[in-house]
């Protein structure tokens, strides 16, 4: 179990890479009167984990897959540890993704948190297979090649998509409504073993070809990011 | 750090409507025409202080950027400088090459201050407004910065502050280190703060300059209960494992 603490630290919502500013979409779920009271916060962590959430994790354990095992990339540093039919794999899955997700303002989002991760893993561990990892692509690609380089298996590292999928919304939520912020958690911890499920599904799912992952979308989420967009007094960037 | 061969990255810090828009604003009236200039803004509500900015009319608008922070401009600028760094690397690849980067911190607290990953130097803006006894609390960015600015040094007769007697106490609180009084409406007061940015600049580029950390905390109580006194004080040292509080 080597990998128990890097995939605690990865995990972790203090790893700086930016996610902080981020409210997955919570805040104007509640501008637009989605969302009310705890109630309301539990449905819209259930239904993100559901939708957009596993579909994202089913991308990060494809993006695991197509990389490859590469436990010997450190030894052949700076020689092409990014093979060409791994870039373009990598390159199939970023248009699956975002075919996937409708709203220009997530796609744009999703390639800045995933800029944002690799140019913060970079400097936390550097490895090869980062330093050569394409630009631009969106974040569940990024976590999952920081799976294989932290040693994590394609379940964990889909898992830890899902937390941060749930952790994000319900840690900004406390910031964004009234409401007990041990509520929050008890939001969170309630959906425990469903992540633990689909961690596994995604796992399943992104063993196959890009094209059969499905498409689970979460339309509202995708008018929310667009609406937020447009708004001139926000405290989340999404 | 100091090679010379990106931008100077100089953080502005300083609570909430001290001046630190209007200070980017002077520091880029004065020496626009000397170096070439970019500017970061950390907002907690959108870009308020990017459109002020642009339409202060200082520097070209697309070298004005905003980072949003997602209410926590104290983050943005300590524990996870990243959104700031990327943006920072990405305006100087975009104007390559700039000579000098501002960053200017949404308005926090007194003990907000840039991580050293983050910037070269650092100054940090109070005004007379605030009230005349806030430059004697001290704190990192008081104590420490590079500089500290007392700003609006012309409205301490409206406000009852003796400014002369503040600019000593801020002296006291930071043993020494460089003080300037502030005005916009007194032109002198503003050179001496592009010099001050001149001379920063100069050592950065000869590699003189060493950044210098303020320091996070103050020392701080930690409760425990099977601890004699029910916890205990300390400091972070260098070398001590940072925790979380």
């Amino acid at each position: 179990m080597r990998t128990r603490a890097a995939l605690l630290i990865l995990g972790d919502g203090r790893l700086p890479s930016g996610g902080y500013a981020h409210s997955g979409g919570l805040e104007q779920a509640i501008r637009q009167g989605w969302v009310n009271d705890v109630d309301g916060l539990r449905d819209f962590l259930r239904g993100r984990l559901h939708t957009t959430g596993l579909m994202n994790a089913a991308f990060a354990a494809a993006a695991w897959h197509s990389v490859g095992d590469r436990s010997d990339a450190e030894a052949r540093a700076g020689s092409g540890v990014i093979t060409s039919e791994v870039e373009a794999a990598l390159a199939e899955l970023d248009a699956e993704l975002l075919a996937r997700t409708p709203s220009p303002a997530l796609r744009r989002i999703g390639a800045w948190l995933g800029t944002l991760l690799l140019r913060s893993m970079r400097s936390i561990h550097p490895h090869p297979l980062l330093e050569e990892f394409p630009k631009g692509l969106q974040q569940p690609l990024v976590y999952g090649v920081i799976g294989r380089v932290l040693g994590l298996d394609a379940a964990d590292t889909a898992a830890v998509v899902l937390h941060e999928a749930v952790t994000g919304p319900a840690t900004a939520a406390v910031k964004l409504m009234h409401i007990d912020p041990f509520q929050a958690h008890g939001a969170v911890i309630d959906l425990a073993a469903d992540l633990d499920a689909a961690a596994d599904k995604a796992a399943e799912l992104g063993r196959g070809s890009a094209a059969e992952i499905p498409a689970l979308s979460a339309p509202l989420s995708d008018f929310a990011s667009e609406l937020h967009e447009g708004d001139n007094v926000r405290l989340f960037a999404s | 750090m100091s090679t010379g061969k990106r931008a100077l990255r100089l953080g502005i810090a300083g609570p909430v409507g001290t001046g630190k828009s209007s200070s980017i604003a002077n520091i880029c009236t004065a020496l626009a025409e000397e170096f070439r200039i970019g500017v970061i803004t950390n907002d907690i509500y959108t870009d308020e202080d990017a459109r002020f900015l642009k339409a202060a009319g200082v520097l070209p608008e697309e070298r004005i950027r905003a980072v949003e922070t997602g209410a926590c401009p104290h983050t943005a600028i300590r524990d996870d400088v990243s959104m700031n760094l990327l943006a920072v690397e990405a305006l100087e690849e975009d104007f390559d090459p700039l000579d000098i980067v501002l960053i200017e911190s949404g308005g926090d607290n007194l003990t907000a201050t840039f991580s050293p990953a983050l910037v070269d130097a650092q100054l940090f803006v109070l005004d007379v407004a605030g009230g005349g006894d806030v430059a004697r609390k001290g704190g990192p960015g008081i104590g420490r910065a590079d500089l500290l600015v007392i700003n609006k040094i012309d409205l301490g007769p409206h406000v009852d502050v003796d400014v002369e007697q503040m600019l000593a106490d801020a002296r006291d609180a930071r043993e020494g280190g460089p003080v300037l009084g502030v005005s916009r409406k007194q032109e002198d007061t503003v050179h001496a703060l592009a010099d001050w940015v001149r001379e920063v600049h100069a050592r950065f580029v000869k590699g003189d300059h060493t950044p210098v950390d303020p320091g996070p905390m103050a020392p701080h109580f930690h409760a425990d209960e099977d601890a004699e006194g029910g916890g205990f004080m300390h400091t972070h040292e260098e070398g001590e494992a940072a925790h979380a509080h």
